[in-house]
């Protein structure tokens, strides 16, 4: 009894196993319906797709992090500009593919300081600042990418799309951003910082948290992932497109919430965001397999993240 | 004279009539033939399922929610409007109904398991707009005559938007802030723990505010099919922006239950001129989601110079 309770403590501190245990059910019910053909294909396309997913995810899960009411809504309208801005810059040229990287970056950059100054000057909620700014920025980027149909260098189209037996290079290289990132979290000053704040603010403020400065930084990061996302995105789908960005905005909340993270704040882990994005990628592959429609297809990822957040959501206090 | 103009309480409750006021003289100012009956219908004809919209989102926000998926309720109730409500009446009435009712569900749920409403509304969104899907798969539909009839209402000498705009703004306006509930279901979001004491019953609350939310949330939907005689699932996918922006416009709090109806409507308005206004100044339509972020921003930085000043004072 004693040791079943244990392990159930033990679960309860490893949210993100919950993530992985939904990926397998959802994987195996695909290749039991189509008698296992084609199981390999589809690690192969959700590792794919969940890179993009998981980029985003890690800066939105800092944000979260910080503490109720935190989240970052300009992420859809920062990938379509930071993604039409390094597509101009680089104009389909490999040699300028830093140029354009650096581009896309320094959007980012600008949109991050842009939202916490929102954030800070006009001291509104960062829903409504990053929500605003997303506005501005979308608008930015419609009237700057009209008719943009410039295609990415081939070296990078060629580095996103690029497959090691039937492993996605990309995905690895960001498995190893994640796995940087959760170092970050836990074992720095900063990530440490974060959470404190998420957990009670004026207690980490009480404690010597320069908690403005950690805000700032964070908001800045949830940004720059965003333009990193763009950036790759536009290599991988041959060009930026204005609402590739659109699709993000659930997803990059959908997988912090679905990953274990507390959406009360104080309480993070980057290993779950990755199996939430797999989750969530083989759940629609698996839909479509069975030869759902688009009405289903739409209606099951909606019911499965509010049911995932109505299980995991339950105790939290009120603060 | 003075004393009002330097009154910060008088100051906020004044912003969004004025922006208004701003925003129509500038209009009236680059084209003069817009102060017209004709020209007032015409750039104020979406105000109405706007105002609705703007409406529905206000009472969320009054319980210090946030509502994502408005935008895509609404195209729902659109959808089933051109089609159940005009093929079989007696159904789709009942389906708007249900509408309602999974709103006030969703205000339990929330309530019950103390939810972080933007998580369970941004995934209701894509519930809403999946059944829209199925009961419209493609763009078409008819709204029902008395819907378009009820739309298309002509009053001489004043523009059928403002008199609905207004009759939105009064009858909420009375429900919310003069009946004595009103101000419970105001202080459920002011302050919950008294209201709690006091032997209201949070839940109850909650769930009155959002199938309230659901109830304007189909108005919107018909009056937009009212205009448009036909629906698609997406199209009011720009209405959650819409209507948040619109709250905060008309001088919404964020938090603590500090709402207005009045000001609601009137910031549906403003946000409905915006775009006539790039018209007239012969602005790309690239720069009107834009120019809507940059108003919100503007008064809010207004409102955050009256909030210093008076707590300077």
């Amino acid at each position: 009894m004693s040791s079943m309770t244990a392990s159930l403590k033990n679960l309860r501190e490893k949210p993100w196993i919950w993530s992985y245990l939904g990926m397998l059910v959802v994987w195996l019910a695909t290749i039991s319906f189509t008698g296992g053909k084609g199981g390999g294909d589809v690690i192969t396309a959700a590792l794919s797709f969940a890179t993009f997913t998981v980029i985003v995810g890690i800066g939105q899960m800092f944000v979260i992090t910080t503490g109720p009411g935190n989240v970052d809504l300009s992420i859809p309208a920062n990938i379509a500009l930071s993604g039409a801005v390094a597509m101009k810059v680089m104009g389909g040229e490999n040699e300028m593919l830093l140029v354009g990287f650096a581009a896309s970056m320094g959007c980012g950059l600008a949109v991050g300081i842009f939202n916490y100054s929102l954030i800070r000057v006009l001291r509104i909620p960062p829903i409504i600042a990053t929500l605003s700014a997303s506005f501005l920025i979308l608008s930015t980027a419609i009237a700057y990418g009209r008719g943009l149909k410039i295609k990415p260098p081939l070296l990078l189209s060629d580095f996103t799309t690029l497959q090691i037996a039937g492993i996605p290079v990309l995905a690895l290289f960001i498995i190893v951003v994640a796995t940087v990132m959760s170092v970050v979290l836990n074992r720095t000053l900063y990530g440490r910082s974060v959470l404190a704040i998420g957990q009670n603010m004026r207690a980490a403020w009480l404690a010597g948290i320069n908690v403005e400065r950690i805000r700032f930084a964070t908001y800045v990061l949830s940004a720059l992932m965003a333009a990193l996302c763009g950036f790759l995105l536009a290599g991988f789908s041959g060009g930026a497109s204005l609402n590739m960005g659109e699709e993000y905005l659930l997803a990059s909340i959908a997988v912090v919430v679905i990953g274990g993270t507390s959406v009360a704040g104080g309480k993070a882990n980057v290993p779950g965001i990755w199996g939430a994005a797999l989750f969530m990628f083989m759940l629609v592959t698996m839909l479509n397999t069975f030869g759902a429609s688009a009405g289903i297809r739409l209606i099951m990822t909606g019911l499965i993240i509010v049911a995932v957040i109505t299980i995991a959501g339950g105790d939290k206090p009120e603060r | 004279m003075k004393r009002y103009l330097t009154n910060p309480k008088f100051l906020r409750s004044a912003l969004p009539a004025a922006s208004l006021l701003v925003l129509l003289a500038a209009i009236f100012y680059i084209q003069p033939r817009a102060m017209s009956q004709f020209g007032m219908n015409l750039m104020l004809q979406y105000a109405v399922p706007i105002a609705l919209a703007t409406i529905a989102q206000m009472f969320i926000i009054t319980v210090n929610d946030l509502d994502l998926s408005i935008g895509p309720f609404v195209g729902l109730t659109a959808c089933i409007g051109a089609t159940l409500l005009n093929t079989n009446p007696l159904l789709g009435v009942l389906a708007l109904l249900a509408c309602i009712a999974a709103y006030a569900a969703l205000g339990a749920l929330i309530h019950w398991r103390n939810l972080p409403s933007i998580v369970v509304t941004l995934g209701m969104s894509f519930v809403w707009l999946g059944i829209a899907v199925l009961v419209l798969p493609t763009p078409g539909g008819t709204a029902p005559d008395w819907v378009k009839a009820i739309m298309s209402f002509k009053v001489p000498g004043i523009p059928f938007p403002l008199i609905a705009a207004a009759i939105i703004a009064v009858v909420v306006h009375f429900a919310l802030m003069r009946t004595s509930y009103g101000a419970v279901l105001r202080g459920a979001g002011g302050n919950p723990k008294a209201i709690g004491r006091a032997g209201w019953s949070l839940l109850k609350t909650k769930m009155i505010m959002y199938a309230a939310a659901g109830f304007f949330g189909v108005l919107a939907g018909l009056s937009l099919i009212g205009l448009t005689s036909a629906a698609d699932a997406h199209i009011a996918d720009r209405y959650t922006l819409y209507s948040i922006a619109g709250v905060i416009l008309g001088g919404g709090e964020f938090v603590g239950g500090r709402v207005s109806p009045t000001g609601a409507v009137l910031g549906a308005l403003t946000l409905t001129l915006t775009g006539s206004f790039l018209i007239f100044l012969k602005i790309s339509p690239d720069w009107q989601i834009g120019a809507q972020g940059g108003i919100l921003i503007l008064v809010l930085a207004l409102r955050a110079l009256i909030n210093r000043r008076e707590a300077q004072a």
